[in-house]
């Protein structure tokens, strides 16, 4: 299995002058395989928006070193095909558009790479179908819903055409239409484009949907597994700040009582199979 | 202090061809004490509504009574109505502006007028209902502090203006569970200590299942559902219908009935389903 | 809704004014005033008079715009009028009333500035009613290239200027906000002296400031993201590229200007 980033013993510290500050990354190994769907859940302070800044290269770290498709972040050199290679989506959907109508933003990556005109134009075309957001190329953004405008922010990436893109809690200012828009087209990307993805998130509902889960707190790595896995330690992670779905929840609870059930329901059917059984 | 809403309309630019009715003929009667959810998507009105509780906007046609007082009359002073009608706003830790948090906070109570001693006395009140400690916090500029630490200022700085009725737009909007569950449960306590009647806007259901007495579903302008909890959650297609989702719980009893358990169909938090499931599965 | 007026008045259409390359519109829009200024006689102003007319009634822009334009300087123009009709010098007296005089080349120098004024507002409309901002920008920054080896900063200047247009809908709209919030708060920005009025305006301008660096801030991130690094080596997806209407839009105006400047010894 390729190995498209790896983490080795990562350490980073805000330098704001000021004393006694806390390392947002407190040593942290992490690899993410080719064509994974990766999920890094914890709570707000937990370092995870800080780690997903060192997958492009917007921040270096402090100590050990960050490999991008094997390019190390620190040679400077190299910096722009790592963000060539992933593409980073932020959180809000607002200060991530940078023209005046929507097809010209999408277009914005690929000119910066001196990308000939004619092939601009396929890619944005291409871009903005797969986000289905190609009837609106000549809008003005400000006319669009917070998850139109995400998609937006996403086709701008995919034109780039990297093989990795990290989301940086791309759905913590959508409203729940806007929130499913986004997911689904994150998953789309992942399962029918064969991208890599990353996302950075505090909401389970997304984070159920991964291959794979990492749980950050105080800058360290505390949990790793399936969503299966995860999930079923409720009581760490409600330590931790974080919430489990409402089923899994019920389970522990139910479990707790007396109840035969297993321990890593995640889903409604799954319950309601379990609680047939027992009826 | 009642809130009365009489066939209130409000359309956006009348007469262009870009019209639009934020607000289609909504009638709701709120009393003194109540805790209320109204819930709805962007674009269903609820943002328009409480802006016309607090006279932030005026209506096209209809009436608002404020403690026996019609608030849609021209000659009314806005400022009686802010000192009964306080509204924070999503994100509203975008609002602060002044050199210390204490300062800030202090911006509401002074604008009504009151002495210094009042306003200092609301404060520190105030403060403290936040969990921000008054000693502590008092001379930190208001952008030293976290995200979740500036909302409870910006919502101290409404609170210390002690209106009898609070209105908090998405008061959970972008915060982690954590976050969420902590600004909650100061809600909830805020409450209790100043007796205010409250209405939250959200469209989290899970949010508000656990602290609203009555929920409003708001739908294209319309008042569509106006109930306890347990009424509102049961109505899954409808729901389902303009985009909204019940809470997991509610979708697994749904499930479990149609397989034949004995199950209320009221249920929407997970304590309740567990108390009944624990019941009918130790028979 | 205040942000779907578009600044400078851009009204969209299919006319052959519109649709000219942006890089001579703004370029013959300039050579057109500093026309205006060497023409010295009534018999110039005509050409002038059938230009515009002529261009206005080809764009399809309604005479309602063009009048809404002129109106900001109509006093401007009647100050003007008024100075140089009663304090400009001359030989040939007109008329005196006292110690008021008005002198020929008073009159001459008088109506020749309204003239001017008038002209320079409607043929600045014409350009800004027919063309985009977004057109408008990617012709300066085209027009200012060149002058890059002297290190004019085209493309930042270009840059900014689109990224300016860009929020500011969405400033207006957090302005909205700010101000709201404020109000629920009891703040007043309608009452009281001029002093007492800046003052209520701190607790907008400085939310406003810092969300703005804050956007900014991010807006950077967003784009170093995305590859950007500067002018260099950027390539554009709409090339401007000059079409034959564009040449006969060119002789046309040149036509024009040749007339205008043969008019000095008419």
């Amino acid at each position: 299995m390729e190995q498209v980033i790896n983490c080795e013993n990562v350490k980073f510290i805000y330098d704001n002058g000021e004393k006694d500050q806390r390392y947002a990354i407190d040593g942290l190994e992490l690899s993410v395989n080719k064509g994974e769907f990766l999920v890094v859940l914890g709570r707000n302070g937990s370092g995870k928006s800080t780690l997903a800044k060192h997958f492009n290269a917007l921040l270096i770290p402090k100590e050990g070193d960050v490999y991008v498709k094997g390019m190390n972040t620190k040679d400077e050199s190299l910096t722009w095909d790592i963000r060539h290679n992933a593409g980073m989506v932020f959180q809000n959907p607002d200060n991530q558009i940078v023209a005046n109508i929507v097809e010209e933003d999408v277009a914005f990556g690929p000119e910066n790479m001196g990308i000939e005109s004619n092939e601009i134009r396929s890619r944005v075309d291409k871009a903005l179908k797969t986000v289905e957001m190609y009837d609106y190329r000549k809008f003005a953004p400000h006319l669009l819903s917070g998850g139109q405008k995400q998609r937006v922010a996403i086709a701008g990436i995919l034109a780039m055409r990297p093989s990795i893109i990290v989301f940086d809690e791309p759905t913590a200012m959508l409203d729940p239409i806007g929130r499913r828009e986004v997911i689904k087209t994150i998953i789309d990307l992942n399962i029918n484009y064969n991208i890599t993805i990353v996302l950075i998130t505090h909401n389970m509902e997304e984070a159920v949907e991964a291959d794979r889960i990492v749980v950050m707190d105080e800058g360290k790595i505390k949990l790793s597994g399936t969503p299966r896995e995860i999930f079923s330690n409720v009581l760490k992670m409600k330590k931790i700040g974080l919430d489990v779905p409402q089923v899994t929840e019920l389970s522990y609870e139910l479990i707790k009582s007396g109840l035969d059930i297993k321990n890593d329901v995640l889903t409604i059917n799954e319950m309601v199979e379990e609680l047939c059984r027992l009826k | 202090m009642s809130i009365e809403i009489k066939n209130l309309t409000h359309t956006y630019m009348a007469g262009t061809p870009f019209e639009m009715k934020a607000l289609d003929n909504v009638s709701i009667k709120i009393e003194d004490g109540e805790f209320i959810a109204l819930i709805g998507h962007t674009g269903s009105g609820k943002s328009t509504l409480i802006q016309h509780i607090n006279g932030l906007l005026k209506p096209s046609s209809g009436q608002i009574i404020i403690d026996g007082i019609d608030i849609t009359v021209k000659k009314v002073k806005l400022n009686g109505i802010r000192k009964k009608v306080g509204l924070v706003f999503q994100y509203s830790e975008y609002q602060l502006f002044e050199e210390t948090i204490e300062k800030d906070i202090a911006f509401g109570p002074k604008n009504l007028g009151l002495s210094a001693s009042e306003v200092d006395k609301r404060v520190k009140r105030a403060m403290n209902m936040v969990g921000l400690d008054y000693e502590k916090y008092r001379d930190i500029s208001p952008f030293d502090i976290s995200g979740g630490q500036k909302r409870r200022v910006a919502i101290a700085g409404v609170v210390a203006m002690e209106p009898k009725i609070l209105i908090l737009d998405e008061p959970t909007a972008g915060l982690d569970p954590k976050g969420r569950d902590e600004i909650l449960n100061k809600i909830k306590e805020l409450k209790k200590e100043y007796n205010m009647t409250i209405i939250i806007v959200s469209h989290s259901m899970e949010d508000v299942a656990k602290l609203a007495d009555r929920i409003i579903v708001m739908h294209k302008g319309k008042a569509i559902l106006d109930g306890e909890p347990k009424q509102i959650f049961k109505q899954v297609e409808l729901l389902e219908n303009v985009g909204l989702a019940v809470p997991q719980v509610t979708y697994l009893v749904r499930e479990l009935r149609e397989k034949g358990f004995d199950i209320s169909d009221e249920i929407y938090t997970i304590d309740e389903a567990k108390k009944q499931l624990l019941k009918i599965l130790r028979r | 809704m205040i942000k779907d007026i578009t600044i400078g008045q851009y009204i969209p259409g299919e006319s052959p004014v519109h649709h000219l390359d942006p890089r001579l519109k703004i370029l013959m829009s300039l050579i057109f005033i500093i026309d205006l200024f060497v023409i010295n006689n009534f018999k110039g102003y005509i050409f002038v008079f059938v230009f515009v007319l002529s261009s206005i009634f080809i764009a399809g822009i309604k005479l309602k715009y063009i009048f809404k334009g002129l109106k900001p300087i109509l006093l401007l123009v009647l100050i003007t009028a008024v100075f140089n009709l009663f304090l400009t010098p001359g030989k040939e007296l007109i008329f005196s009333y006292g110690s008021i005089t008005i002198y020929k080349e008073g009159f001459y120098l008088a109506s020749f500035m309204v003239i001017r004024l008038i002209f320079l507002i409607t043929g600045t409309s014409i350009l800004t009613l027919t063309t985009s901002p977004i057109e408008l920008t990617d012709g300066l920054e085209s027009l200012l290239n060149p002058f890059k080896r002297i290190g004019l900063p085209a493309h930042e200047l270009a840059m900014m200027m689109t990224i300016a247009l860009r929020f500011i809908p969405t400033l207006m709209d957090e302005t909205d906000k700010i101000m709201k919030a404020q109000m629920a708060r009891g703040a007043c920005f309608d009452e009281g002296n001029l002093v007492k009025r800046a003052k209520a305006l701190i607790p907008i301008l400085v939310p406003l400031f810092i969300s703005s660096f804050r956007r900014a801030d991010e807006l950077a991130m967003a784009m170093e993201s995305r590859c950007y690094r500067g002018g260099e080596g950027r390539t554009r997806m709409k090339i401007l590229r000059y079409t034959l209407s564009d040449f006969i839009a060119v002789f046309i105006f040149i036509s024009y200007a040749a007339l205008t400047i043969w008019s000095r010894w008419l």
